[in-house]
């Protein structure tokens, strides 16, 4: 897989002082797996908790104390890999990374290093220009998370709060397959699609479940890689974009002024949208990984895959696909309507016995332009698909105009209720009695001789024609109704 | 009435049944002996109130018929064990005055079955040692003495405190862990019976780690068949520990007396190093002819890799303690010498927290592991490791029962006589048993005769995984021939 290095396309390069730069990233994503218990500890994962709360006598590290794996952590990360179509390693070793911090209360993480428990797999990511990339997954493996440090508590003191340590991480590692912070961001985003619909991530970036440390590297396309550097921790889909175009651009003004890169870790300041030194290779730990004595390695049968494989949820390429193929939708609205699980299940509660296209318009432009405007998820939609759908069914039986649909949509937007109510007790029903238009249309054309005759010359005049009769009617008229009436009336053909 | 500590657990068991004394007046006994002998430096903490509490309660089961596998029967704890509300040091001052909120499982199983605790035993600190020096509450001796010489000995280590304490009555069992030796050299080097049971058989869970690869918590005792009765309660499979043995507990007594008529037993020739102790010798010779005259069927086997086991161990062993001993950083519990930032901290109070040995074998450990190392070091070792494991399932899949050694090289030194110098003349009294551990055998060593000072020696058993059945059954066959050795009070 990926034996072909991929190269930018010239878009993507940065213009330099020297000619064009190629920009390479590689993303190692540490996502929070969803589960009630942390992975070697029976101590609740719960968000939000008073600081210290959920700490078993193993999270704590007291003397004596032996870790036990929690299989719930495993099957997540079985099904993790199964969804990133990766190599499912049936025996996984569990070693330990020494280092001294006070939110590690071990002296040592307990991670995979040689033998993760799921090797080498890919995901698709869609681009805006329509372009499909595939973008290899190297690995991922299990390990515990940190507890937290806090400064700025005490002038002389540092507090720590243990209810993280220990919590399951799924660290996923790329290939440097990504060419630009745009590629990184969809990576990013594609990765958390995938991990929510399978439910092992919740992908929240704010709690902080999903980071990603950004490996960055710049060269000459055609020549070997550059040294690359790598910023820890950022936490936001848009910060990992801001992070590489700014290292990108450091990286090339080091390399144009005759400088070399140095191999080190840097942390990204959102504040002043740049990157800065956290320690160089040199100061690197050693990390002494060796394997973990207390545990066995972690070894489990074809069944065990089988039984989750068997359960995976549809995932969103597939679901994509099957829009596109089901519902005639565009691969780029099949794309959108896919991005979350419950959305394309709200677009398929819509679309269901409807016109699909009519369906996917109203989701994509309405519903989810307004939902993003006040920020809020599909979850939170003051607008159920049966509405939706409801108001979706009075355009298709002309019960309704489009225009005024969007009146309607905002109605019940604000105040709920049955669409199909509303439009009878507000009196929203489109006007097709032939006389009512009649006579609105004989009135303009009345009022107005002069564009009478300029209609006969230039028949597109008769847009303004059923604009202003469309205006007297409230827009209740059925526009193809006035439409039809006035061109006999022109005499346009 | 005759002195009730110096009866065997079986006996003591047997009359508290019959009623012939209480628990409470055993335990009385046990903590007046344990008063005479603290000279010895066996305890490093007595626990009279909660022995007393416990001895009652074992009264009133007893009075009811209800009593268990040990009930009443008063046990001495090394400080390794966590001990639920009782100081826990492993004899650091690292640990402070740690005291645990929690049980380990081995000695929850001892209290189960009906024991009564009587304190925490000296050890080497956390286990590292030979000798019983490394302490930080200072040696321990043995209640044995050169004939005409008043000069004190070592117990041996790590579980020095154990050993003194069952050899001089001060406790009727005691439990004890071996890493590399730590329960069979002092056995040997006090005149009892100690057994390290199969890596697996007992949990970890709550002992203080030294080398999770290794360590293996087992009983002392004054007979083999106390030895087996006290190991029916320590095995257990433990969830909370994944390396423990999901297999059945065997009844260990019952394999006490079964002729070992037909059985095979192996000689290794690797055994006989070179400058051995003509006494020694004689004493592994006195052992393979009683084995035979009991109709068992000798066979000199090898172990080709036998001589590299002990550097093999001095790798792996510190390797896994380095970071084990990474929790005790001054952070949580324990000591803490404030420095002015975090590493200040953890330099000052690690530096105070260690003794020389823990510091040293630490050092040892990460550097085997560190970066450009590990391969030629870690990654040798655990290789030697399986080499050393595969020698002995050959010896057993052709059809050798056990396998008989001596069980140290030499009887007991004296106190201050090899702490001073070179550390590699420390680890040589592990020679003879570091294999067992490497290869997560279980390992007996019983008490088989005297050296010309009047020392105790010991012979080693060592069997197949999970065969300690037959461990006692050899061994029973030594002790018979040999018969007991006690030593004559000199303290209290």
């Amino acid at each position: 897989m990926n034996a072909v290095v991929r190269t930018a396309k010239p878009s993507q390069l940065i213009r330099g002082a020297t000619g064009d730069w190629e920009i390479v990233i590689g993303l190692e994503v540490h996502a929070q797996v969803n589960s009630e218990a942390k992975l070697f500890s029976g101590a609740s994962t719960t968000f939000g908790n008073d600081p210290n709360s959920n700490v078993s006598l193993v999270d704590a590290a007291m003397p004596g104390m032996l870790p036990v794996i929690n299989v719930e952590c495993v099957r997540q990360a079985v099904r993790t890999g199964l969804g990133l179509k990766a190599a499912i390693n049936r025996r996984s070793i569990f070693d330990r990374k020494n280092y001294f911090y006070p939110d590690l209360p071990q002296g040592y993480q307990i991670s995979q290093y040689k033998n993760p428990i799921v090797g080498e797999g890919r995901i698709l990511i869609d681009m805006p220009d329509g372009e499909t990339i595939e973008v290899g997954v190297e690995r991922l493996h299990l390990e515990q998370d940190a507890g937290k440090s806090i400064h700025d508590q005490s002038p002389v003191y540092s507090f720590v709060d243990l209810n993280r340590s220990g919590v399951a991480l799924m660290e996923i590692v790329s290939k440097p397959d990504l060419r630009s912070s745009e590629e990184a961001k969809a990576y990013v985003s594609k990765l958390r699609t995938i991990l929510r619909y399978l439910g092992t991530c919740d992908g929240d970036m704010e709690k902080g479940n999903l980071r990603a440390d950004v490996n960055v590297s710049v060269h000459k396309p055609g020549t070997p890689f550059g040294t690359r550097c790598e910023i820890k921790n950022v936490n936001s889909i848009r910060f990992i974009g801001q992070a590489i175009e700014y290292e990108a651009r450091r990286q090339i003004g080091i390399v144009e002024d005759g400088g070399t890169i140095v191999q080190e870790t840097r942390l990204f300041d959102p504040g002043k949208g740049e990157t800065r030194s956290m320690r160089s290779k040199e100061e690197a730990h050693d990390y002494r990984y060796f394997p973990d004595p207390d545990l066995l390695p972690l070894e489990f049968s074809q069944d065990f895959v089988d039984a989750l494989a068997a359960h995976l949820p549809e995932l969103p390429d597939e679901k994509k696909a099957r829009f596109v193929r089901d519902y005639g939708v565009t691969p780029y609205d099949a794309m959108v309507l896919t991005l979350e699980r419950a959305s394309a299940d709200y677009f398929e509660a819509v679309a269901k016995g409807r016109d699909a296209k009519a369906a996917a318009n109203w989701v994509i432009n309405e519903l989810f332009g307004r939902l993003n405007k006040e920020g809020k998820g599909i979850e939170a939609s003051p607008v159920s698909a049966d509405q939706l759908g409801a108001i979706v069914d009075l355009i298709g039986d002309s019960t309704i105009s489009g225009k005024i649909a969007k009146d309607l949509f905002e109605i019940v937007w604000a105040e709920g209720g049955d669409p199909r109510a509303i439009v009878e007790t507000r009196g929203l029903k489109q006007v097709t009695d032939t006389g009512a238009i009649e006579a609105a249309c004989d009135a303009v054309i009345a009022a107005n001789p002069d564009k009478v005759q300029q209609a006969k010359a230039k028949p597109t005049m008769i847009g303004w024609f059923v604009g202003q009769v469309m205006k007297q009617t409230g827009g209740k008229a059925n526009p193809q109704a006035v439409n039809d009436m006035l061109k006999g009336k022109l005499g346009i053909e | 009435m005759t002195d009730l500590t110096h009866l065997s657990i079986a006996d003591a068991r047997d009359q508290l049944k019959a009623k012939a004394f209480t628990a409470t007046e055993l335990t009385e006994a046990y903590l007046a002996a344990m008063e005479k002998g603290r000279s010895l430096g066996a305890y490093v903490l007595e626990t009279p109130e909660k022995a007393r509490a416990m001895a009652k309660a074992s009264d009133e089961r007893l009075a009811r018929g209800e009593g268990r596998a040990l009930e009443g029967i008063p046990l001495g704890v090394k400080d390794l064990f966590c001990t639920e509300g009782v100081r826990t040091t492993a004899c650091s001052r690292i640990l402070g005055n740690f005291v645990p909120s929690y049980e380990s499982t081995v000695t929850a199983n001892l209290w189960a079955d009906g024991a009564v605790m009587l304190g925490k035993l000296n050890n080497d600190e956390f286990a590292m040692g030979s000798s019983n020096e490394t302490s930080a509450f200072g040696p321990v001796t043995n209640p044995w003495r050169r004939q005409g010489d008043n000069r004190s000995l070592v117990p041996g280590g790590s579980s020095g405190g154990s050993a003194t304490a069952v050899s001089a009555w001060l406790c009727a069992g005691a439990t004890g862990t071996d890493t590399g030796g730590s329960i069979r050299q002092p056995a040997a080097f006090t005149g009892i019976v100690g057994i390290k049971p199969t890596y697996g058989r007992c949990s970890r869970w709550g002992i203080v780690a030294f080398a999770s690869s290794l360590d293996q918590a087992g009983p002392f005792a004054r007979t083999v068949r106390d030895a087996a009765i006290l190991l029916k309660s320590f095995a257990s499979v433990d969830p909370k520990d994944t390396t423990s043995a999901d297999r059945p507990v065997p009844d260990y007594e019952a394999a006490v007396g079964r002729s070992v008529k037909g059985m095979v037993i192996g000689i290794p020739k690797e055994y006989r190093v070179d400058g051995m102790p003509a006494e020694i010798e004689a004493l592994w010779s006195q052992g393979i002819a009683w084995l035979k005259a009991a109709g068992a069927e000798i066979r000199e086997i090898s172990l080709p890799h036998t001589k590299y086991a002990l550097p093999a161990y001095y790798i792996v062993a510190p390797a896994e303690a380095s970071s084990n001993l990474a929790r005790y950083d001054g952070i949580r519990y324990g000591l803490r010498v404030p420095g002015n930032d975090i590493v200040d901290t953890y330099e000052k109070s690690r530096a105070a927290g260690f003794g020389a040995e823990v510091r040293r074998r630490i050092m040892i450990g990460t550097y085997v592991l560190s970066a450009g190392y590990y391969d030629a070091y870690y990654v040798r070792a655990q290789k030697v490791r399986t080499l050393i494991k595969r020698d002995f399932e050959l010896a057993f899949e052709a059809g050798v029962d056990a396998v008989l050694t001596p069980a140290t090289p030499s009887a007991a030194f004296g106190i201050g006589e090899k702490s001073g110098g070179d550390p590699v003349e420390m680890y040589l009294n592990d020679i003879f048993t570091v294999t067992v551990n490497m290869a997560g055998l279980p390992g007996i060593a019983v008490p088989a005769g005297l050296d010309s000072q009047g020392l105790p020696l010991g012979l080693q058993l060592i069997g197949r995984p999970f065969d300690e059945e037959t461990l006692f059954q050899v061994a029973q066959v030594i002790e018979d021939a040999a018969g007991h050795f006690s030593p004559t009070p000199w303290w209290g």
